[in-house]
């Protein structure tokens, strides 16, 4: 059968701190190994990676951590990343090769799979090992999140795929953990490769980051204008949150890109999401699922929203946010008499 | 003057509400309701954009390439209308069911049977099955470099381009020499409207049909197993209230005894 054997994720980090998608794949990972009753292992490409990224990853349960750093790795490019996780196969031959689907991993893992002449299956939401092939189960949504289809590569090594963010739970952190750490030279000529990074511009986010917020604020195609997001960003200031929009207000201008929820734009977490104009695109609904509490003001009861919402408010958003602002103000006003009384 | 191949995809109208969406389990794919439209994939949309861009400041001829039925001629008549120079429909039953390695691969066949093209556009994702990987794949297979969520391109003197790729934290901005393969999305820009002249010129296009005599076929790599649509549990508890002002006291209220506010 096949010479390969292990579990490999590919590790992303930000400066001395691990990404939570990493701590993610080491979970899916560790789950995968078990049942293959195989190693898992992490791979980092950078330049003057930290030590501490390495051992956090043991600690967050990888039995071995590949570094493979250069100055040819200090910015992401393609044509340098899939050359030298190509190598990385080829030395180690996993059974496994797992990536997030991040911007690192839509770039890289489709590339990768067609160079190692394997399948590979993109923002999966679960993985399992088929008990009797030992082939990898990868499940996904398809159809704008309409559907869940599951799929499987019978010919091709490594076993590959893309892990959605926050879909899996880290492992807890275990800093008894012991594990190995192997330098691995990719070989690799800065000159050979195709392309070059020649500048980075930073999206300025003003207040909380929407991936971190606890709230959020979300308009649509219902809004009609750029207007209407000032008393959007009105209420997620009263609320200590963040402002994000569904495709069609970026599209058409009406807010930045980077407010952008949904399947190809961010996905969020928070207590509290509130769904302002908006239909509820399957699309839409695939950067929503993680929220915990979803209302939703919309004037067309049919709106798809209110299929996944737990609150909602049929009619004409302007009526209705006014008065929900000046309550929620003065119900949390109340509070903080309250507790000012109580001092 | 610099060729530009665009591949595009007509898929079935992803705007259908969830209620009307329904798959067939054994065909493993979605069943299309009664008078529902086939569109263009929205990101090959984008990518036909992008091409016309670089024509509105370049000497271009821009080329569509579809993989699909025979009723996806009339995407690739849109795209003419939009500004394409040509195009170009590969069909045949041993087309049919491709993953996107048998996709990626066909497509490959036809650019090199084309030849001579500086870029390659593609949609960063089709509006279907959602995949992601025809993109990157065909360059994989024409062994040029790529780079993929583009949402701004600049030529560099026929010799490279240099694009804004959209990532997490803001952009990154590289430069790929040619020939290149670039993948976009809707940042790239609204896709033009064709007029009713030119929608009415390209209906008389001729587009040509590849088969699988005129191309090799490729076996996929990716099977799909199972296909279903989740079950939604109607858990949604709508406020009211006299009028809209008072729903909205009352959703507020209603919050704030959940502790959510």
């Amino acid at each position: 059968m096949s010479e390969r054997r292990g579990v490999v994720i590919v590790g992303e980090f930000s400066e001395a701190n691990l990404a939570p998608i990493t701590t993610e794949l080491l979970a899916i990972g560790r789950r995968l190994a078990g049942q293959l009753g195989q190693e898992l292992s992490a791979v980092f490409i950078g330049n003057e990676i930290s030590d501490q990224v390495t051992s956090e990853a043991i600690f967050f349960g990888a039995d071995r951590v590949y570094v493979i750093d250069a100055p040819l790795f200090k910015d992401y490019l393609n044509d340098s990343y899939v050359r030298a996780l190509e190598k990385l196969d080829k030395e180690i031959m996993p059974e496994v090769l797992l990536l997030g689907h991040t911007s690192l991993g839509r770039d890289v893992a489709p590339r990768l799979a067609f160079r190692l002449d394997t399948g590979v299956t993109l923002d999966c939401i679960d993985l399992s090992i088929d008990a009797k092939t030992k082939l990898v189960e990868k499940t996904k949504p398809v159809y704008g999140g309409n559907a869940i289809a599951k799929y499987i590569c019978e010919e091709g090594h490594p076993q590959m795929a893309t892990v959605r963010a926050k879909v899996v739970s880290p492992l807890g952190r275990d800093a008894s953990r012991s594990g190995e750490i192997v330098a691995f030279d990719s070989g690799l000529d800065e000159v050979a490769m195709r392309g070059k990074v020649v500048g980075r511009v930073k999206e300025e986010v003003a207040g909380v980051k929407l991936e971190d917020a606890d709230v959020v604020i979300c308009g649509g195609r219902g809004l009609g204008g750029a207007e209407p997001f000032e008393k959007l960003r009105e209420l997620a200031g009263s609320l200590n949150g963040a402002v994000g929009a569904t495709r069609p207000p970026c599209d058409a201008g009406w807010c930045p890109y980077h407010y952008q929820i949904g399947l190809t734009g961010k996905l969020i977490s928070p207590s509290l999401y509130i769904g302002i104009a908006l239909s509820g695109s399957s699309q839409h609904q695939a950067g929503i699922s993680g929220c915990k509490t979803i209302v939703a003001i919309n004037n067309d009861p049919e709106a798809n929203i209110f299929g996944i919402a737990h609150y909602g408010v049929i009619a004409d958003y302007q009526k209705v946010l006014p008065s929900f602002i000046e309550k929620c103000r003065e119900l949390s006003s109340r509070k903080d008499d309250r507790s000012n009384y109580f001092d | 003057m610099i060729k530009i191949a665009v591949c595009v995809k007509q898929i079935l109208d992803p705007e259908i509400p969830a209620k009307a969406f329904k798959i067939d389990p054994e065909a493993k794919r979605a069943i299309p309701p009664q008078g529902a439209e086939f569109v263009i994939s929205d990101y090959d949309e984008s990518a036909v954009e992008a091409a016309l861009k670089i024509k509105d400041s370049y000497e271009t001829k821009i080329t569509v390439i579809s993989l699909g039925p025979e009723s996806a001629k009339s995407t690739i008549r849109r795209c003419i209308a939009m500004g394409a120079d040509e195009g170009i429909l590969l069909s045949d039953p041993l087309f049919d069911d491709s993953d996107s390695f048998a996709t990626a691969f066909v497509l490959a066949e036809a650019i090199k049977k084309l030849g001579d093209f500086g870029l390659i556009l593609c949609g960063r994702q089709e509006g279907d099955w959602d995949a992601g990987q025809v993109g990157s794949g065909i360059a994989e297979l024409l062994g040029i470099p790529s780079a993929t969520m583009v949402g701004k391109i600049e030529v560099k003197n026929g010799k490279a381009v240099i694009v804004e790729r959209i990532v997490s934290d803001g952009r990154e901005i590289v430069e790929v020499p040619l020939p290149a393969l670039l993948t976009v999305g809707s940042e790239i820009g609204e896709a033009r409207y064709p007029s009713l002249r030119r929608i009415r010129d390209a209906s008389k296009v001729e587009i040509p049909t590849w088969n699988a005599e005129n191309i090799a076929v490729a076996k996929s790599k990716n099977k799909m197993l199972t296909l279903f649509v989740p079950t939604r549990e109607d858990r949604c508890e709508f406020i009211q209230g006299e009028n809209p002002e008072e729903a909205g006291s009352n959703l507020a209220v209603k919050l704030s005894q959940a502790k959510l506010i």
